[in-house]
């Protein structure tokens, strides 16, 4: 019983040093890619460590207590949401990582997130959490519609469950439900905030949203948020669609992919407006996600 | 000062210069020099530098050419909202001395005299290669622990606020938001 506990904090920081190291350096990597796009040279990959603990020595000002603590909330939930990926071998939680937990636990890292932003009385922040929770409200339709068919399918919501049943199978649901795969990618795409759906932040229509008000620890706090949500949503997807991993590199590898995957799609595309990005997930994706789910619900049933 | 607190303001001071993010004041000329340095013939990026949206989250405010003391007014309200350490880059002729608006009735000449500038590039205009050596002598300069324009602004703040008041006749912040 002892020996159970200490194993899960030690898997579970095991698991929060390799989310943060493996995603801030992908997201060095990324900026070098997406320099070689535009045919740049590209900082060294280790730039964002040095942006994060470099912010985090700056002095920062403070607007209230609504603000601070909304910031520690957002940290505060997106960590907590972290030990609920199962990370290839290495699952804090298993059996327990239920997706709807991840889902509800990452949205208190959202909410906290929009508080403080909102608490901080700039107009462009209310404009870009306005804009986000918008968003929000576009992707998370076809996205949630689409993991229902998932569920049905396969009569269950625990992630390390629906990882192993994949393995099991030999196919994984992105071959099964190929549909439903693209959606859920282009849901994606949208949850990072990357380029066609970064209306949100925008950093030369609204001073970059609702990080307007940020600076020094406090932009340090969100960039290490802003990674361990990364974890989260790419984690998440691999999970579901592409069967997680056996052991902890083929997790890494597959997550590899898709975010550089986005990433040159997020490179080589111009922004929509919301309402561009609303209409549009509310359009395509959300038809195909109901062909989808009627095809799993009729045609492929219960496995 | 202790031997500690050294290495960690060594440590620190590495970071920072291996990091800057600016916020560009154009209003004068000379923007059209910024481009180049920061796409793909110069590339500014490699070096760490990359623009910044909002004075909150820059560490370079980068004022180019000549400054009316309109805009004077500006540049003081945007150096007091960001964070410290903060650097200021005086960037051409116009910064240093007046440039050819020397004798003009509607600018400052010396924006020395109103806020600290850490790093001035000289030129009407200097080229991306001038700014490129220019941000390398910054880094070098907030490597060691020289760059101290936002402490002297500190200590010093009765003498840039006495020029600030001589040049404006008045300057108090305007919260227009919560009026």
């Amino acid at each position: 019983m002892f020996m159970n506990i200490v194993i899960t904090i030690l898997s579970g920081i095991a698991l929060l040093v390799v989310a943060f190291i493996f995603t801030v350096t992908l997201e060095g990597i990324a900026r070098k890619i997406e320099a070689r796009i535009q045919r740049r040279y590209g900082p060294p990959f280790w730039q964002n460590f040095i942006d994060i603990f470099k912010s985090l020595t700056k002095y920062s000002i403070s607007h209230g207590f609504i603000f601070d603590f909304g910031i520690l909330m957002a940290l505060g939930g997106t960590i907590a949401t972290v030990f609920f990926i199962p990370a290839g071998s290495l699952a804090v939680f298993p059996g327990i990582d239920n997706v709807f937990v991840v889902i509800y636990l990452l949205a208190i890292g959202l909410l906290g997130m929009a508080m403080s932003a909102v608490g901080s009385g700039n107009p462009n922040a209310s404009i870009g959490i306005g804009r986000a929770l918008a968003q929000m409200l576009g992707y998370e339709l076809p996205f949630m519609i689409v993991i229902l068919g998932v569920f049905f399918h396969h009569g269950t919501s625990s992630l390390s469950d629906l990882v192993s049943i994949q393995i099991a199978q030999g196919a994984y649901n992105v071959w099964l439900m190929p549909i439903g795969g693209v959606v859920a990618f282009v849901s994606l795409i949208g949850m990072l905030g990357k380029k066609p759906f970064d209306t949100f932040i925008a950093p030369a229509e609204i001073a970059s949203g609702p990080l307007v008000e940020y600076s020094g620890k406090y932009l340090g706090m969100l960039m290490i948020q802003h990674a361990f949500a990364t974890f989260i949503e790419i984690g998440l997807f691999v999970n579901l669609f592409l069967g997680g991993g056996r052991t902890l590199w083929e997790f890494l590898l597959k997550f590899l992919i898709v975010y550089f995957s986005i990433v040159i799609i997020s490179a080589t595309i111009p922004r929509f407006r919301v309402e561009q990005a609303i209409k549009f997930y509310w359009k395509w994706p959300l038809i195909l996600s109901f062909v989808q789910v009627i095809i799993v619900v009729f045609v492929m049933g219960r496995r | 000062m202790s031997n500690e607190h050294k290495a960690w303001e060594r440590v620190a001071n590495m970071l920072r210069s291996r990091s800057l993010w600016m916020l560009y004041y154009c209003t004068g000329c000379g923007a059209i020099e910024l481009p180049p340095t920061m796409t793909s013939r110069f590339d500014m990026e490699r070096l760490g530098i990359g623009p910044m949206a909002t004075p909150r989250q820059a560490d370079i405010l980068l004022i180019t050419g000549y400054l009316s003391t309109k805009t004077l007014r500006r540049v003081i309200y945007s150096y007091e909202q960001m964070q410290s350490p903060k650097y200021i880059v005086g960037f051409g002729s116009c910064t240093l001395n007046g440039g050819i608006y020397y004798d003009s009735y509607a600018t400052i000449n010396k924006l020395d005299l109103y806020v600290p500038v850490d790093l001035y590039l000289a030129g009407c205009m200097p080229r991306p290669e001038a700014i490129v050596s220019g941000f390398t002598a910054l880094m070098s300069k907030i490597d060691k622990g020289e760059a101290n324009g936002w402490k002297e602004y500190q200590e010093k703040n009765d003498w840039f606020k006495r020029n600030q008041i001589e040049a404006l006749g008045e300057v108090y912040v305007h919260d227009e938001f919560h009026e």
